[in-house]
């Protein structure tokens, strides 16, 4: 199915170009040695491994793909209780202290840590919400029509935000910060550190979607519309020629 | 072992499209992301960032990065390792391992991988290439982890802001430490794992 892919046109592109750059169908190269492989048909949550290095080629997405958005938007309801209710209450001599997550950013930036604070501000606050609006938009979006505006940015703004996602890191952090203050004063956890507790786990189960397979998601669709020039199917065919003759 | 790059073929960084005949600057006709065949300027690039980190490992280490001011007039300076010497000595030794290897051996581990990795890609070596590529992955997981003693002071200088009891600053060292994690990160995602690939098959191609 998938060596039927062709070339598409693509408005901002100019036809010269298409015809110099040519898609190679029905393979895959590896990201961490740069082998080649034939692109399998995965089974349900089947993974394929690169047989040179054992890097992640490519995981079955199909039925992950449904559960996504539901999660997603349960994520950002957990996120929001996450970021208005105070984490901790603190109490020592009959006074008492609280803070939300945004109340640490703001203590850290008056203390004259502008940097730190914005960093905690992003990985904690900041991409974990840009992560979940754009992925809930860009779902329903192709889901209703099959394709949306600014697909190609956020996708990559996904991909490239990921790692800078640390809501599982401050959650550890914020249990090691307990448990400091306990031999210290009377600490009582608030709501948002169990939101934040579900989140990470809802997150977990979020973030192990590949934003890559939404690309997918939206070609099928857009194979309709594209018929296959007399041009491009000549290029896949030679591509064929290619995988037979290269591949071991 | 039959490579993309010797094929002639651009894999896409973001959508993982195969392209023939990419010229210098052409953009995936799917994602329209930047082609490239390797990351751009990769060794010089993880060289520097990792080079820097190993620079802030030390302030990150040996200045405070927590001011406990408990009673008027008294102060406490934490250091990452007293913070976890604090944790063992109070008998809370499951976090004590936990902050001990997510703030001292993860980025220790990050800086010695990294470094050895970047030795053995210009010395193309093909020395336990398969080993190589499993230590970069688990670099790439555990990098985040390190993360945790920023958080934890973040929240501390946060939540004890009771004056004239217990107030808790952050130390300059929390900015340094910040900055190695943020560092050594960038330093394994500008880092390609393809490169030592290609040096290996280089100096077999040229020992034949």
């Amino acid at each position: 199915m998938l060596s039927l892919r062709s070339i598409y046109e693509k408005p901002f592109k100019s036809i010269f170009s298409e015809l110099i750059m040519q898609e190679v169908p029905g393979l895959i190269a590896c990201e961490g040695c740069d082998a080649i492989h034939r692109r399998l048909a995965l089974d349900h949550n089947e993974i394929a491994l690169c047989s040179c290095c054992g890097a992640e080629l490519e995981r079955d997405m199909s039925s992950h793909g449904r559960r996504v958005l539901p999660l997603t938007i349960a994520s950002l309801v957990m996120y929001i209780i996450a970021n208005v209710f105070p984490i901790a209450e603190m109490e020592l001599h009959g006074l008492s202290s609280r803070t939300t997550i945004i109340g640490a950013v703001a203590s850290l930036n008056a203390q004259g840590m502008p940097l730190i604070a914005f960093l905690v501000l992003a990985t904690t606050i900041l991409f974990p919400l840009v992560q979940l609006v754009s992925l809930i938009y860009l779902l329903v979006s192709i889901n209703a029509t099959g394709h949306s505006f600014g697909l190609n940015l956020l996708v990559r703004m996904i991909q490239t935000l990921r790692p800078w996602v640390m809501a599982e890191v401050f959650l550890l952090g914020v249990i090691v910060a307990f448990v400091k203050l306990t031999s210290m004063a009377t600490v009582l956890p608030g709501v948002a550190l169990w939101a934040l507790g579900i989140l990470t786990l809802l997150l977990a189960s979020v973030f192990s979607f590949n934003p890559r397979y939404i690309w997918r998601m939206a070609l099928p669709k857009n194979r309709g519309k594209k018929i296959i020039s007399a041009n491009s199917a000549g290029a896949a065919q030679s591509t064929q020629k290619t995988v037979e003759a290269e591949i071991p | 072992m039959k490579t993309a790059a010797r094929l002639g073929i651009v894999s896409c960084h973001h959508c993982a499209t195969l392209w023939k005949g990419v010229k210098a600057h052409d953009r995936c006709g799917h994602c329209g992301a930047r082609l490239y065949l390797r990351k751009p300027g990769s060794l010089n690039r993880t060289w520097a960032l990792v080079i820097a980190a190993c620079i802030m490992y030390f302030p990150a280490n040996l200045l405070p990065v927590m001011i406990t001011a408990s009673f008027p007039g008294e102060e406490q300076q934490d250091t990452i390792m007293s913070g976890i010497i604090y944790f063992w000595a109070s008998g809370s030794w499951v976090l004590a391992s936990i902050v001990f290897i997510a703030s001292f051996l993860v980025p220790l581990f990050k800086l010695t991988v990294m470094i050895l990795l970047l030795i053995m890609v210009q010395r193309r070596s093909s020395w336990r290439l398969q080993q190589r590529a499993l230590l970069y992955r688990v670099v790439e997981v555990i990098g985040r982890w390190s993360m945790l003693d920023v958080f934890v002071v973040s929240l501390l200088t946060g939540l004890v802001q009771i004056q004239g009891f217990a107030t808790v600053y952050a130390g300059e060292g929390i900015v340094a430490f910040a900055a190695v994690v943020v560092l050594t990160m960038l330093a394994s995602i500008s880092f390609d794992p393809r490169l030592m690939w290609d040096a290996a098959e280089q100096e077999r191609g040229k020992s034949v």
